[in-house]
């Protein structure tokens, strides 16, 4: 499948995968972060049961701290 | 557009604040100047003497609440002002009441899990509400590291995305002020869009 990520395409050998498998698959270490999928904001502790499809556009941030 | 009629306009609306630090009370002063005609701001932290290196406050404020301090501030900043203080912790149950009538609100905490809480649940709860985070700020230089992004009409992001505080890495005023600058920057541009 194919999916926007942070405005780039990105692709996989898989039909679908959550959203902590495509975190774990890119091997984003930060931990803090804000993910929205087609505009949807998903709270971090549905990562493991929300799924990304095809032609989906995720957004993923960094929360960094200080401020 | 002149500056008369520019303050005129950002009279009619209110901002939200989360947090009176080192980017809340920087963004809330200027956007005092700039004329927004009601501010939000809620913190529950007090004034310490460690925070004058780069937040809007002034020696004799130390132990004072951070709401009471940036009130005093602000006022004295623009008597007109309309400043509605919020003296708690911002968690999951009180965030979006306290911000729901806002037409813009600037994330500005410090801690990045209160970051992460803050804007899950204003973007759940206060979807429409555009919020503008502020995201790494640490250290001094790299200007132009420092940026501020469009996710989409409603989620914004202000700083360079990568500089954490840390021991060896504080938060100074300059780069916190242009973070902060940045965010009040944006709060402009998103009301000046508005009728």
């Amino acid at each position: 499948m194919k999916i926007i990520l942070n405005n780039r395409t990105e692709e996989f050998d898989i039909q679908s995968l959550t959203v902590g498998e495509m975190i774990r698959m890119k091997k984003y270490s930060f931990r803090l972060r804000i993910i929205k999928i087609n505009g949807i904001l998903i709270p971090s502790e549905k990562y493991e049961t929300t799924y990304i499809n095809d032609g989906d556009i995720v957004q993923m941030h960094y929360l960094m701290s200080g401020g | 557009m002149r500056h008369k009629d520019i303050g005129q306009h950002l009279g009619k609306f209110r901002v939200g604040i989360a947090g009176a630090g080192g980017l809340g009370s920087n963004c809330a002063a200027v956007l005092a100047r700039a004329g927004i005609g009601s501010i939000v701001i809620a913190d529950f932290d007090i004034v310490d003497e460690s925070n004058l290196s780069r937040q809007y406050y002034f020696p004799e404020q130390a132990g004072m609440p951070k709401t009471e301090a940036i009130r005093d501030n602000l006022l004295r900043i623009r008597p007109g002002l309309d400043v509605i203080t919020h003296n708690v912790r911002l968690d999951r149950e009180n965030s979006a009441g306290i911000f729901k009538e806002c037409n813009v609100i600037v994330e500005a905490l410090d801690d990045s899990e209160m970051k992460r809480m803050f804007a899950e649940t204003i973007q759940l709860l206060l979807p429409e509400t555009p919020l503008i985070l502020g995201s790494g700020m640490a250290g001094w230089g790299g200007n132009n590291r420092l940026r501020s992004l469009r996710i989409d009409e409603t989620l914004y992001i202000c700083g360079d995305e990568s500089s954490e505080v840390s021991e060896d890495r504080p938060p100074l005023a300059p780069r916190v002020g242009i973070v902060a600058c940045m965010q009040a920057n944006m709060v402009v541009e998103l009301l000046m869009n508005l009728k």
